[in-house]
């Protein structure tokens, strides 16, 4: 087996529309591959179809070595599945929501108490495994779910927006955790998410997913690079030297791309904090003075933006989604 | 899947019930107190304003029986559609990616829910004892709880069906609405079913808690309308159509 999930053209459609259109990925046993894009771009789609939730109406998937179609129970037996919404009984204790998970996955007792030690310490739950779920934080709940997903040692973890309406804080130890698994346990984990931050914090590669199809697949560097390296943005006295500035770094070829305003000029270089002192001195060599500096590093939002044509509605979606979630849980 | 691996789930599901019945004391006794509230003021009612055709008052033992099947009739119709809370909110998913068979889900869901309403059946049966009313024999109480086991598979196998088909949690309160009141009012638990006209009758022979009244009241008080054999033969195919009919439409639900 050479890789842990392998899709080739899966394509879901939900009456006339395409939820998912011809994807095809590769991931690689112990890689966390990352599903970048905005709500509703298909992300959940693919993750339901890899998880045998759903049937696709198109194309393979093979996970683990498993077709998801014809052996949707050898996946189910090698996959963890963490879903959006909260899926834990909130009458049971979290040790009790393990021991049922190991139960129906077909461990053994002493197998069952010895993985309910490890992975609720892995998340840090321990000394909560005997409370009622329904007391638990938001955070407590995802990392209990996290915990469960990983009982049966799963060889692919799915994780579908992993910290969807956690505060920044709690955000960040769910992606130590991510990060532990994905090393200590060497479980391969594919994870969607519309934050930009967490995708480039934690995935060994992106894709960017927008309308069902795959726009841009590479590690987070090279998506970055590609948009042509580094932005330096220098601050001129005089609006008059602007082009003769522009002119000396053409000749000596330094920049990528070179742009200019008034009295600002933007040049886009690989590696920009080490060609900094390099640009200076050119400028000094000319005799032009130079009263700022900056320097940008490109996000993974302008690489978002450069191949969507859009900007990611970050806040906007988040906060509804905070909302939601919220008072789903609170019905209970 | 294994056989091990068929009665691990059925395990698993049943262990769940019983864990989240002991964890809700509220409702067991909610769910005591309305068929003894019937027991008791319906009963005394009815004693101090009919009587019996032939003579004699009506003795409240008559409506043990119906209230017993009709609190088994709630336990198992809410455990069977309880489903629709776990897809509310999302456990239902946890369950229909495990890599087990949904007929076997299904069927430890069905257990569990029958043990709930056994207990419940069987404590208003001690209940009903304490407060005065008589059993004609240890066998017959035996043979009760037997029967409240096969009509409560019966009806936890019609509640799955419906929770498979329902698409939402407000369904649910007509469905019990629609549901549990026309069963036990067309049951003959709390009227004698020999001299109906034509209509009625029909329709309370067409109801199949009508048979598990029957069945209990000749078991536990020695007197039925319908002979207790044919009773048994309706009731035991009802229960294996619902849990075939419940285990086919859960295997078919989506989350």
């Amino acid at each position: 087996m050479l890789y842990a999930i392998e899709t080739s053209g899966i394509t879901k459609r939900f009456d006339d529309v395409t939820a998912v259109n011809k994807i095809s990925i590769s991931v690689k046993p112990g890689e966390l591959f990352g599903l970048l894009g905005p709500n509703g771009a298909g992300k959940t789609t693919l993750i339901s179809m890899l998880s045998t939730m759903i049937e696709p109406s198109g194309g393979s998937a093979l996970v683990w070595g498993y077709n998801v179609m014809k052996d949707a129970d050898a996946v189910r037996q090698n996959i963890g599945v963490v879903f959006q919404d909260t899926t834990l009984d909130d009458r049971l204790t979290g040790r009790e929501n393990l021991d049922l998970h190991g139960r129906l996955y077909g461990l053994d007792g002493k197998t069952r108490k010895e993985r309910i030690k490890e992975v609720l310490s892995l998340v840090e739950l321990t000394e909560r495994a005997d409370a009622i779920v329904k007391t638990y934080s938001g955070g407590m709940m995802r990392r209990l779910e996290i915990a469960r997903g990983l009982m049966h040692h799963p060889h692919v973890l799915f994780l579908d927006e992993p910290t969807l309406g956690l505060d920044p804080q709690t955000r960040m130890h769910i992606w130590d955790y991510i990060k532990k698994l994905n090393k200590e346990e060497g479980v391969t984990i594919l994870l969607t998410t519309h934050y930009m931050e967490e995708a480039d914090r934690l995935c060994d590669r992106i894709a960017i997913i927008d309308n069902g199809e795959i726009v841009a697949l590479d590690n987070p560097q090279n998506l970055k690079n590609s948009l042509g390296g580094d932005v330096i943005t220098l601050g001129l006295e005089n609006p008059g030297d602007v082009d003769k500035l522009c002119n000396s770094y053409q000749k000596d070829g330094c920049a990528n791309i070179i742009t200019q305003n008034q009295n600002e000029v933007f040049i886009t270089v690989n590696n920009g904090e080490r060609q900094i002192p390099h640009i200076l001195l050119l400028a000094s060599q000319a005799g032009i003075p130079i009263i700022s500096v900056s320097l940008r590093k490109p996000t993974l939002d302008d690489v978002f933006i450069h191949y969507t044509g859009r900007a990611i509605r970050d806040k906007e979606v988040s906060v509804m989604e905070e909302v939601g979630y919220k008072m789903r849980s609170r019905r209970k | 899947m294994t056989l091990d691996r068929a009665v691990q789930t059925v395990y698993t599901m049943w262990l769940r019930e019983m864990i989240r019945f002991s964890r809700s004391k509220s409702r067991i006794i909610g769910a005591l107190s309305t068929p003894l509230f019937f027991l008791v003021i319906l009963g005394t009612g009815f004693s101090s304003a009919f009587q019996v055709r032939g003579g004699g008052t009506f003795d409240k033992s008559y409506l043990a029986p119906g209230l017993i099947g009709m609190s088994v009739l709630f336990a198992s119709l809410m455990g069977g559609v309880s489903i629709i809370w776990d897809r509310e909110f999302g456990f239902l998913k946890e369950i229909l990616i495990a890599p087990v068979s949904r007929f076997f889900v299904s069927l430890g869901k069905a257990i569990g829910g029958v043990t709930t309403a056994m207990i419940q059946g069987i404590l208003i049966l001690i209940i009903a004892r304490l407060i005065g009313i008589h059993y004609v024999s240890f066998w017959g109480v035996l043979a009760g709880i037997a029967v409240m086991f096969i009509s409560g598979i019966g009806f936890i196998g019609l509640g799955i069906a419906i929770a498979s088909k329902i698409e939402s949690h407000e369904g649910f309160q007509m469905v019990m609405s629609f549901l549990t009141m026309p069963l036990v009012l067309l049951s003959g638990a709390f009227f004698p079913i020999s001299n109906l006209p034509a209509w009625l009758k029909t329709l309370v022979y067409l109801n199949p808690l009508t048979y598990g009244v029957e069945a209990l009241r000749y078991f536990l008080l020695g007197n039925s309308t319908i002979p207790v054999w044919q009773s048994i033969i309706v009731l035991v195919i009802f229960s294996m159509a619902m849990i075939a009919l419940g285990g086919k439409l859960f295997g078919k639900m989506r989350a």
